[in-house]
């Protein structure tokens, strides 16, 4: 395997967003370098569901980004199936389509206003009645009042995924290290990024990508560069398989949506049901600002159960075989962070996608490597710039 | 009042039990068995069997520990942190019963005393039905008084080798032979090594040594089952000759007949709830100091979640960390000093069994492309190993999410050593496991009732048991 000393890109973080970027960058030639402290793909990406979505998000930048970006995903992977075979290129990937369910009165209103938006920049999102959705998800509860049925939705697994983009990566040249901690910055006189310090001497660069995720926060002030990303914890529930006709899309409450958008510190719990590729339902969703605290409370894990049955009561009697979470990139203004910090020319930050990242991935690491390159980006990357207020703010600890 | 919740009723769960018990606080014993005694009613394949023998029988006036109170067919599923303790989260009735009842207990100190399940290695042909784990044919051997075929073939490494094979044939069992992948342990057992260690129970084993000498049951060294064969079951075996690295010599196979085969190589720690806890793990066993206490506040662990050291070892360690856990939440307590020389003598024995009858990385060598390295989820060496290469993932975490290993029904319990092992990659992440045991949805919806005696208690030695 190749040791690089010397790269044009390094990026920080080996999770699905320093993969995207990563391999963006060695798509248009750069020779890149992915440093990870931990193991690649062991992170925040290891501990989601695969979500690319363009339902749960009202028209606005970030969903300009994931419609980009759920265009991208088969696109890439087409173009990596070429270059590195059928194999490694199998990630699960599933055009399933998306339900929102309005479980009560109150919630029809406001699902049918969204996806009437939603249609508006683009989205394929199809009005359903109750009847109609009970057709396309049997097992649905009795007492759901209308459904937004989103044919774009879709899933993939995410390890998989980014672990197939940084063998692109390898494959091109570039190198991926785990276990390798990036203790600091080196800067010219100027202040431009020059390399980065590791606990065994220094690799020179051209520039650095802060793809730290939710430690993007706490990298960020390691180096000097503080941008406001703080850990949003979630915690997922994993039954045992079931036959695939069980729960067939990715389905979820209308209330999925504004649980995301809530800058409360509290918990939220919103259901989120889906199948996977090996039978087993996955279900979602808590939100928590914890800081990254990892034990176990059982109450989170008591009201996802709660909202499961009550989306799919025929889930009650099936067993439960683990439970995993994470730690999703949070902003004050729920946007991802893209682009150079204009306080250290060469310091680039991916991150703050929250729990979007999955589906935000390729089409962040374009826009990455089109505006290193000087291309004309497809997205607008004015509202994910480093330099807004919600961004940068005082140094928090 | 002052209470210590203790897991597993098994020969340290019980001593721990009543010695807490006898310095006066309340007591809550936790187990998956209907009956006090551990492993030995556990019918489970994934559970131990009765490796050194029972040192109580159940049901006997010494088993009795009428000052604890014993919540049985009890499974705990998960621990939190709460204030000043843990919180224990139970299901109470059979595992696969319709009304399991669930139960919430609180106590600022808890005894981890959930024991360890027999490790299996893999080889061609070990998914046949047939293939066991010693612990689960003598369960069933000594619960039922069922043998697992007509013909067994018994292989693995270590001493619990020759009670589960007098177990077998007591059953009605024929034992071809038993394969010892190490040097013979009657060897190890004379030699000054063994006899310092002080085995108290090696003339027990002198005595199944000689019952399979008179049933003319070959006990062989440095051999091993490397492959069973047949179309539906077992039919067959081939054992092969190891070298001192485990590695099969070529040209010393036999096939021999046989309908079953039961193997064990050492044991694995049950140790999800001393991780949950957030105990600090070495090699899979779990830290602890002089007092039992573990690295985390509070919590205690005993027997062989802590090093695997047979019955009499796990009931002093029980008794010394019963008796810390009192003092812990405030009880006068002496230093059990007899208790605390048992375990010191224990321990020697113990060390001095891990370095005799240690795992080596030869059985890799006795693996094919197409052998199964995960049962549940039937993953081969070779995807296990593709994953490795073609993906270079680095940890356990994402090991199991590419290659599958460890995602299905067990969790990891029976293939994630051997995995990690396989990948190079460390073992702990498997064992990870949040939720302990399978519960439905239904359960973990339901609030359970939580019974908390912590704020009543008056405040014990916040920084932990020391003598």
């Amino acid at each position: 395997m190749v040791r690089i000393d010397a790269a044009d890109v390094v990026v920080i973080g080996a999770g699905i967003i320093g993969a995207a970027c990563a391999e963006a960058l060695s798509a248009a030639g750069l020779r890149v370098l992915v440093l990870d402290r931990g193991a690649p793909a062991g992170g925040t990406t290891a501990g989601g569901e695969g979500n690319v979505l363009v339902s749960d998000k009202a028209p606005g930048p970030e969903l300009d980004l994931a419609v980009a970006s759920r265009r991208r995903w088969p696109e890439l992977l087409e173009s990596l199936r070429g270059e590195l075979g059928d194999e490694l290129v199998q990630v699960e990937w599933e055009p399933k389509g998306g339900l929102v369910v309005a479980t009560d009165e109150d919630a029809v209103g406001p699902l049918r206003i969204l996806a009437e938006a939603q249609r508006e920049a683009g989205v394929e999102a199809v009005d359903t009645t109750a009847e109609a959705a009970r057709a396309m998800e049997p097992h649905l509860a009795e007492d759901v009042h209308a459904a937004v049925h989103y044919p774009e939705d879709a899933q993939l697994q995410p390890v998989l995924a980014t672990t197939a983009l940084l063998a692109a990566v390898r494959a091109r040249g570039g190198e991926v290290r785990g276990g390798t901690e990036v203790h600091g910055l080196v800067l010219d006189a100027a202040g431009t990024v020059g390399g980065v310090r590791l606990g065994d001497g220094t690799v020179s660069c051209g520039a650095v990508v802060n793809a730290c995720g939710p430690w993007a926060g706490h990298f960020s002030v390691t180096v000097g560069a503080p941008i406001e990303v703080l850990p949003r914890r979630g915690a997922v529930l994993v039954t045992a398989p079931l036959p695939p006709v069980v729960v067939r899309r990715k389905v979820y409450a209308a209330d999925y949506a504004a649980a995301v958008a809530t800058p409360h510190v509290d918990l939220q719990v919103s259901a989120v049901v889906e199948s996977t590729a090996t039978g087993a339902v996955l279900i979602g969703s808590s939100r928590q600002r914890v800081g990254f605290d990892e034990s176990l409370e059982v109450e989170v894990l008591r009201r996802l159960a709660r909202s499961a049955i009550r989306l799919f009561p025929v889930l009650a009697g099936v067993p439960v075989m683990r439970t995993y979470g994470g730690f999703r990139p949070y902003t004050p203004d729920h946007l991802p962070v893209i682009g150079e910090d204009p306080r250290f020319p060469g310091l680039w930050h991916a991150s703050g996608h929250e729990g979007a990242g999955i589906g935000l991935a390729p089409a962040t690491g374009r826009l990455v490597a089109d505006l290193m390159c000087g291309r004309q980006p497809e997205v607008d990357p004015f509202r994910f710039r480093v330099d807004r207020p919600e961004v940068i703010a005082e140094v928090r600890t | 009042m002052r209470r210590v919740v203790v897991i597993g009723a098994g020969p340290a769960g019980m001593a721990a039990a009543r010695e807490a018990a006898a310095h006066g606080v309340e007591v809550v014993l936790i187990d998956a068995a209907a009956k006090l005694g551990g492993q030995y009613h556990r019918q489970d394949a994934l559970e131990p069997g009765d490796r050194f023998g029972s040192p109580v029988a159940p049901g006997s006036a010494e088993a009795a520990l009428p000052e604890v109170e014993h919540v049985a067919d009890a499974t705990v599923w998960a621990i939190e942190p709460i204030d000043g303790g843990h919180r224990v989260h139970l299901r109470i009735g059979p595992a696969d019963g319709p009304s399991r009842q669930g139960r919430a207990v609180e106590a600022r100190a808890i005894v981890l005393a959930t024991g360890a399940y027999d490790r299996a290695l893999p080889f061609p042909g070990w998914d046949l039905p047939g293939v066991v784990t010693v612990g689960a044919a003598q369960a069933l051997a000594k619960g039922q008084g069922v043998a697992v075929g007509d013909r067994v073939v018994v292989g693995g490494t270590g001493p619990f080798l020759l009670p589960a094979a007098v177990s077998l044939i007591r059953a009605g069992a024929r034992v071809v032979e038993v394969a010892e992948a190490n040097a013979a342990v009657t060897g190890w057992l004379t030699s000054p090594r063994g006899a310092l260690a002080g085995w108290s129970k090696s003339g027990e084993l002198a005595r199944y040594a000689a019952a399979l000498v008179r049933r003319r049951v070959p006990y062989r060294s440095r051999t091993a089952v490397v492959e069973a064969h047949g179309s539906e079951v077992v039919e067959s075996v081939t054992l092969a000759r190891l070298d001192a690295r485990w590695t099969p010599i070529p040209g010393s196979e036999r096939r021999v007949q046989a309908d079953a085969v039961a193997v064990g190589f050492g044991f694995t720690p049950q140790s999800e709830l001393a991780l949950a806890t957030r105990c600090r793990v070495s090699d899979g066993f779990v830290v602890v100091d002089a007092a039992q206490g573990t690295t985390a506040p509070g919590v205690f662990a005993a027997g062989e979640l802590t090093g695997i050291g047979g019955a009499d070892l796990a009931a002093a360690e029980g008794a010394v960390a019963g008796a810390a856990a009192a003092k812990y939440v405030g009880a006068a307590v002496e230093p059990p000093l007899r208790a605390m020389a048992r375990v010191r003598s224990g321990r020697r024995f113990a060390a001095a069994l891990a370095a005799a009858y240690p795992v080596r990385a030869g059985w890799h060598d006795w693996l094919r492309d197409d052998t199964i390295v995960c049962r549940c989820e039937e993953i081969t060496k070779a995807a296990l190993f593709r994953a490795v290469d073609d993906r270079d993932v680095g940890a356990a975490r994402s090991l199991k999410l590419v290659s599958g290993v460890g995602l299905g029904l067990c969790q990891g319990r029976v293939c994630g050593q051997n995995a990690a092992e396989l990948a190079g990659v460390d073992g702990t992440g498997f064992a990870k496991r949040p939720i302990a045991s399978p519960v439905r949805l239904a359960e973990l919806a339901e609030e359970e009732p939580i019974e908390s005696p912590i704020d009543a208690e008056e405040s014990g030695s916040p920084l932990g048991v020391e003598y």
